[in-house]
């Protein structure tokens, strides 16, 4: 199955198209551009690139998060959008797992952790099973001071990777055990993103264009000062 | 060749879908509000908007294609608004339709808002013969502007400071009459004395040529809304309804003057109404009298396409594809974008 995949939750925009026979084509634009304008002619040049048409596809692959809330927008909207147009599934991966995944060479405890803005990180954590990764913590948000303190008294060896333990390295380099994965490791990826949606597609693990719900982790703030505010009163 | 469009309006609290034929036949117009979402912040969260349009966009395209009996190849364009309005609502619209009109193969096509409710009119006549003006009253734009022709715009004048729709807000917000605060005041005022209070009509003068070339068809506001709320504040015990039907009428006066001014200096043998404030049913009494009065032709689109909807965005896209061709996949959305003016 032929599957078209969409990366737009952090600082980068990437797309990859390719299946059982891997990744056949892929592009990934720079830090800073701009998610929308950048996604369209990014489809257009995979599909090229690989020969086929979007008619061919059997599924579209998006990462629902968390990330960078108008970028991923971007990408989960494009994606949906062309599901329903071509009338084929969704498959939807979280950003963490995109991160950790390439990283699954390690026998240490993976750590993803994208910068979330504000000071804060959206983490999850991640350990090596036969043929991929398995999910040991559930994605949340948490400052870096608390992930630091959290990995300071585990006593397992761990690895962190993303955006977010970059940004805050100065924090994690002195703890015993903690190793930082390098600079190409730091953004979720689409070729990453077609292996592991190909492996849910073998596991029929779809869902429905309307279905797809991007994960945010944090609620709008007008929203959250307003239950404030309702709950002081 | 097909003459169908499809266009998708996502610039602010409207997730809104249409199909329309040959930008006259409305096949399908379906707008999801968030309204009840955003009332009880009194005014419209960006980011609960641009979450909103994403939940909803598939469904409300989905509805507009089935109610159409349309398919994806069937269509000649897909069109989408890219500005001006909120960046985070307007990229979700943006971001949809270029990847449908990958999908299916058929042109993508950007168009302004405010052009779009330029051509709100055209749905319902499209022979109105051009040049006419046109008065876009919204909660984010006043201005009063002369169409030459399909996609030439001359700009006569826009408010300095409040829109008209955003005063309608703020007094009614200060009334506790909920949000959206115009169609609260438009029912309320019905009631009312509108001449009870001589609320200030701003740039609004016997003789116009008293004004300064550009306060000419400039409009404000927000001495207006200061008024009011001083009145309410000095006299709480006064009648709500004869307070929002003098204020009202105020805001309408200095609309329909400034119209009456543009058809007689220009001599246009027609305008129209666009925008949300275009609902009004006062504006759209007065509106038709003046036009009466001054010898031009008076054309009021249903309250349905004065309010954001897609069909008005499928009408302009149309006229810009026919005249421009398709715009390129690497379009943004442009929050601050404005008419594309001559002269
Ligand atoms: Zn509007």
């Amino acid at each position: 199955m032929l599957i078209l995949a969409i990366e737009s939750a952090s600082g980068q925009v990437g797309c990859a198209v390719g299946g059982h026979e891997g990744v056949l084509a892929s592009a990934h634009s720079g830090q800073g551009r701009r998610h929308a304008e950048a996604l369209g002619p990014q489809i257009d040049f995979v599909r090229r690139q690989a020969g086929i048409e979007l008619t061919e596809l059997g599924a579209v692959a998006v990462d629902v998060g968390p990330g960078l809330y108008t970028g991923l927008r971007v990408g989960i909207v494009a994606g949906v959008s062309m599901a329903y147009a071509l009338g084929i599934p969704v498959i939807g991966v979280s950003s963490l797992d995109l991160l950790a995944f390439p990283a699954r060479w390690t026998s240490r405890l993976i750590v993803s952790a994208l910068d979330a803005r504000r000071g804060e990180l959206f983490v999850a954590m991640f350990r090596k099973v036969p043929g991929g990764i398995q999910r040991v913590v559930d994605p949340r948000v948490c400052s870096p001071a608390d992930l630091a303190s959290e990995l300071e008294v585990t006593e397992e060896r761990s690895l962190l990777v993303g955006d977010g333990a970059l940004r805050y390295q100065e924090m994690f380099a002195g703890i015993r055990g903690v190793e930082l994965a390098e600079q190409g490791l730091a953004n979720p990826s689409a070729r990453a993103l077609v292996q592991l949606a190909h492996a849910r597609a073998m596991r029929e693990e779809f869902v429905r264009p309307w279905e797809l719900e991007p994960v945010y982790l944090r609620r709008p703030d007008a929203e959250i000062n307003w239950a404030t505010r309702e709950g002081g009163a | 060749m097909s003459d169908l469009v499809l266009a998708i309006e996502t610039s602010c609290d409207e997730t809104a879908a249409a199909v329309v034929e040959d930008a006259r036949v409305v096949r399908s117009s379906v707008v999801s509000s968030q309204v009840d979402q955003h009332a009880r912040y009194g005014g419209v969260v960006p980011e609960v908007a641009s979450r909103a349009h994403v939940e909803l966009l598939v469904p409300v395209v989905a509805e507009a294609m089935v109610a159409a009996g349309v398919e994806g190849r069937d269509l000649a364009a897909v069109a989408a608004t890219t500005g001006p309005g909120l960046v985070g609502s307007l990229l979700v619209g943006v971001s949809a339709a270029k990847a449908l009109s990958l999908s299916w193969d058929v042109p993508f096509v950007a168009v302004n808002h405010l052009e779009a409710h330029l051509y709100a009119a055209l749905l319902e006549e499209p022979d109105l013969e051009m040049p006419m003006v046109v008065l876009l009253v919204s909660g984010g734009h006043t201005m009063l502007v002369v169409m030459e022709d399909h996609g030439r715009y001359r700009l006569l004048g826009s408010t300095l400071d409040d829109a008209a729709g955003e005063a309608f807000d703020k007094v009614a917000r200060y009334l506790g009459l909920g949000y959206p605060g115009g169609p609260a005041v438009d029912h309320l005022a019905v009631d009312g004395d509108r001449s009870a209070f001589p609320y200030p009509r701003a740039l609004v003068q016997e003789n116009p040529a008293t004004l300064a070339d550009d306060r000419r068809y400039a409009f404000s506001f927000s001495g207006l809304k200061t008024a009011v709320v001083n009145h309410l504040r000095s006299d709480p015990d006064v009648p709500t309804a004869d307070v929002v039907a003098s204020f009202q009428e105020a805001v309408v006066d200095a609309l329909v003057a400034k119209t009456r001014w543009a058809i007689e200096e220009t001599g246009v043998r027609a305008a129209c109404l666009g925008g949300g404030v275009a609902a009004n049913s006062r504006l759209r009494e007065r509106f038709v009298e003046v036009c009466d009065d001054a010898g031009a032709r008076a054309f009021l689109p249903p309250p349905a396409m004065c309010t954001d909807n897609a069909a008005m965005v499928a009408a302009a896209g149309w006229w810009q594809f026919r005249r421009e061709g398709p715009s390129p996949l690497d379009t943004g959305a442009d929050p601050n974008l404005g008419l594309n003016l001559i002269g």
